[in-house]
Order: structure tokens, then sequence, then C-alpha cells
């Protein structure tokens, strides 16, 4: 498998906490990348880093072997790389269907002043997406009025929609009850696998890492600290300790 | 409306004017959407009306004027709204009074250009080539208002629901998400910026051509706050909402006046405060609610 992404010595400081501290990482074609660690370890950073929203003071990041260090959000989610929030960022006074299809609008073209946006086959596909993230029966519903699982599956949703080949998602399963959990991110890796979309995920939850993750990344104040197939990385008694057992009281 | 001009002549004027004050909140009502309160939308105005004063002795023709006065109004609100575009909420606010205020002095201190708070008298154009006098000429006109009332009421309704519409509610409640999909948020609020100063333009040109005659007033910030009032009056739910808010402010100040001449804007402060703590979505809310309730039975009514 070759890199999708490669990070090279990205460093960024925020007063005196080094949320990056020298971050080297390769993102492989169609893996699912796994990162954990404790809070404030710099994990949303590189997302931010890596979707143009955060720009590093130093280090370069390429996506595809063209250089993305600095580009807006717009121009870097136009080259593929989409990311969904660990807060929903839904559109609170639309419906779930619109939310969709205003991605949908964002990936094919939305300069169109006076055909809907509900045109019949943005409809069809928004409602495809929907009944595969398990979403239909919500279609018509406000997106304020979701539950915290929907609304996570929603966002998510909105980002798969406009075709990434690589996606960011902050904590997929972060606030969502805990029954809920296997159940989305098994609905999230069908998905993901389908597409074809290669993946890196903020996680907390061991169980789901191990299950779901193809490559874990640890992190710990700005670095990565252990990266590897998690049957290898989470039985490391330093990441144990340092991570997991933190993860543990939380 | 085509009625009450017809039986009271005096009411077409009125009537004129609140339809062009009408389209002028319609563009009000497309940043509304957006979240975006522009408290110098009178400045499109005033240009509106004064390029019809400047212009109309080289060129008395109604239908060349109209389009000159809302395109020039729009060329300006393209060159403003590259940079009040990039501002949000009392900056954007207070940057359209601000550039409004400008205009409205260079109007008021180049008397030899503008003459000034004297204004400037504008002729009767000619509509089509043909010269029009007295009541042909007001029916025209009113006509006209009317006709462009109902297009860019149909516009806005189809903007509004496009995805460029959709994206300016989106700016309103998730801006970075937009970023975030590819979508400039800046560009999305251009487009509706430029539109609403296009409106604002035409308005301007049927004042000046129904008043005829022009002064800084129309761009003074006073002139501004009355197209957001009229557009909150009259609800921002519903593209006709602007229209019925610009006739019942116009016929409430007529009214107001004739009974308090000192006192008609704490009536009409009154109104709009009544308006904003019982019907929140405005005049056009508060119908369409009635009719959504007179509706409501009738489809219980037919269920099995």
């Amino acid at each position: 498998m070759s890199a999708l992404l490669e990070a090279r010595g990205l460093r960024l400081a925020f007063g005196g906490v080094r949320a990056a501290d020298g971050i080297d990482l390769e993102v492989l074609r169609g893996e699912f990348l796994a990162i954990i660690g404790p809070n404030g370890a710099g994990k949303t950073t590189f997302i931010n880093m890596t979707t143009g929203y955060l720009r590093p003071h130093s280090g370069s990041i390429a996506y595809e072997g063209r250089t993305i260090t600095g580009l807006s959000p717009r121009t870097i989610v136009r080259r593929g790389i989409a990311r969904s929030f660990q807060l929903p960022q839904l559109f609170t006074e639309h419906t779930v269907m619109e939310n969709a299809a205003l991605a949908i609008a964002a990936r094919e073209g939305m300069w169109s002043p006076l055909v809907p946006l509900l045109r019949p086959h943005w409809r069809e596909e928004a409602m495809a997406l929907l009944e595969r993230f398990g979403l239909a029966a919500l279609a018509e519903a406000r997106a304020d009025a979701l539950n915290e699982g929907a609304r996570k599956l929603a966002d998510i949703a909105m980002a798969v929609a406009l075709r990434p080949r690589l996606l960011l998602m902050d904590e997929p399963t972060s606030g969502v009850a805990a029954s809920e959990k296997m159940g989305i991110v098994e609905t999230l890796v069908r998905v993901l696998r389908d597409a074809q979309v290669t993946a890196v995920f903020v996680e907390h939850d061991m169980d789901v890492v191990e299950r779901f993750a193809d490559r874990v990344a640890v992190w710990s104040q700005g670095r990565i600290v252990a990266l590897g197939p998690p049957a290898q990385v989470l039985v490391d008694p330093a990441v144990q300790r340092e991570v997991i057992g933190i993860e543990r009281h939380a | 409306m085509l009625v009450a001009a017809w039986a009271a002549p005096w009411l077409k004027f009125v009537l004129t004017i609140a339809l062009a004050k009408g389209i002028a909140a319609l563009g009000i009502l497309l940043l509304l959407r957006a979240g975006q309160v522009s408290f110098g939308h009178a400045l499109y105005v005033g240009l509106g009306a004064y390029t019809v004063a400047f212009l109309a002795p080289a060129m008395p023709e109604l239908l060349l004027l109209l389009p000159l006065a809302a395109l020039a109004a729009a060329a300006l609100g393209l060159v403003v709204g590259l940079f009040v575009a990039r501002y949000r909420e009392i900056f954007f606010g207070m940057l359209n009074l601000a550039l409004s205020m400008v205009f409205w002095s260079v109007l008021e201190k180049f008397y030899a250009i503008t003459k000034g708070t004297d204004g400037i008298r504008v002729e009767v154009p000619r509509v089509a080539g043909a010269a029009l006098q007295g009541e042909t000429y007001e029916w025209t006109v009113f006509g006209i208002a009317l006709a462009l009332a109902f297009g860019f009421a149909a516009f806005a309704r189809a903007y509004l629901a496009s995805p460029m519409g959709q994206a300016l509610a989106g700016i309103k409640t998730r801006e970075t998400r937009l970023e975030f999909m590819g979508i400039g948020a800046r560009r999305v609020l251009l487009a509706a910026y430029v539109l609403s100063a296009l409106m604002a333009g035409c308005a301007g040109a049927l004042i000046a051509m129904t008043t005829r005659h022009v002064t800084p007033l129309l761009a003074y910030w006073t002139a501004s706050g009355e197209l957001v009032f009229i557009a909150i009056l009259g609800g921002a739910g519903g593209v006709l909402g602007p229209f019925l808010g610009a006739v019942t402010y116009e016929l409430v100040r007529i009214y107001a006046a004739a009974i308090i001449a000192d006192a008609w804007q704490a009536i009409l402060g009154a109104v709009l405060l009544l308006v904003i703590l019982f019907a929140p979505g405005g005049l056009w809310g508060m119908i369409a609610g009635l009719f959504r309730r007179r509706a409501a039975p009738a489809t219980r009514g037919t269920m099995p």
C-alpha cells in the first residue's frame, strides 16, 4: 500500500503548549487508521492542520504527492480530503435531507440560482446516502431535533457526500450512547469500505479501535509515541500505562 | 392592490412608493436569511434614484433608465460587497451604514453637481417612446412597479429554494461547515448582496420616477433603517412579507401623521414593538399562521 497522505515534521504550539511537536505520519491508501491518546495530546490539531483550519509553524503535509500545507479548507476539500467533527456541524435550521443535499450541491456545483436544492436527482442521491447511514426515517426531521448518535452519523454522511478519498473523523463515537456505539461504527465501516475511502479517526474507545482499525497511532504531548497494528500497539506496556490507563479512568 | 389604487387615486402614489420600498426590503430579506442586517441599503436606493435624475435629461426613456439604475446599483454593490461580505453581524451592519453615510454626504456637500439638499427635479420620462401625461403616466409607473414586485418576488422565492439560497441560511447556522464542504461562504453572501443592491437600485429608480424629485434624504441612514423596519414588520419568512410590510408601513405612516402630526414615529415604533413581541414572524407569519390553523381542521375532517 502506498501513502495517500504524508506528514513530515509538523510543529505547532499554542502559547507554551506544543500541540504538534514533530509529527511524521504516513496514511496508507485504503487503510483505517485510528488515532488515540489523552486529551490535549494534539489529535484534533493534526486533523485541523491536515484540513487547512490550522497552519503548522513548520513541516509539510503532502496529499497524493502534492503539498497541501497552508491551503484553505475549501481548496483542500476540493482535492479530496473531507472531515467530520467532534461536535457535529449541521445546518440546524435545515432538515437532514437538506443538509445532505447541500453537501451534494457543494460537490456538484451550487451556483444555480433558480433550480431548487431538492431537485429530483439530488433528492434521490441524498435519500440513498441517508439510507446507507440508517437515517432515512429522519430525512424530514430538522437537524437540531436529532439525538447525538444520529447527529454524528448525519455529520459524517455530509462528509461522505463530498466523495472524498480521505476522510478524517474526529471522535465519531463520542457522546453516543454505549448501546448505539458498535452499530454506528459498523455502519460507518461498511459505508466507507463500499466507497473505498481511506479513513483516519480519533477514538477513545479501545474496543472500537481493536475491532475496526488497521493501524493505530498513539499520540502524546504532540508526538506519535507508537504506531502499528492494534494487536501489537495496544498491548505495549508503555502505551497501556500512558494512554489507555488514562482513557479507562476518564 | 389594483382595486385600492383605482378606488382612491391618491393611494396610487402611496402604493407605488410602497411597492418600490417592498422591492428594496426584499433584498434586505435575502441578507436576513444569512443572519446579516444591512443598515446601509439606502445607499443603493439613493444611487438608483440619482442615476435616474442625472441621466433623465439626456435619455428620457423609462425603459432604459430603470435597468441602468438597477445595473449601476448592482455594480456598486459588487464593489462594496467584495469588502463587506468579509464581515458579519454588527460589523457588516455598521460598515454598510458607514458607506451609505459617505454617499449621503457626497450628495449633500457637492452642491455644484448634486444640488445638495435642494435635490434634483426629475422630468417625466417617455415610456417606450410614448410621451405620457398625468394619470396615464402614474398608472404606467404603478403597473411597472407592480410587475417588478411580482417578478422579483418570484425570483427571490426560487433563489431562496436554490442551493445558493439554502447556503445563505447555512451562513447563519454553520458558516465553517460551508467552507469545509468547499463552498465559499463569502461568495454566497456576495451574490445575495449584489442582488439586494440591484433590487434597491430598482426601488430608487421607481421612487425617483414617482416622486419626480430626488434628495440626499433617500440615502440617509433613517431610510436604511426604514427598509429593515419594513422587512421585519412584514416578516422574513416569505417573499410577500416585505410588500405587506411596505404597504402597512406607508399607510400607518400616513394615518398616524394625520392623527398626531408630531408623534407618527411613536406610533410606528409601537406597531413594530407589537409585531416583534406578539408576531415574531411578522405580518406575513401571522397570516400564514391563520391559514395553517384554518387548514388544519379541514385535513382532520378528511381523515377516515
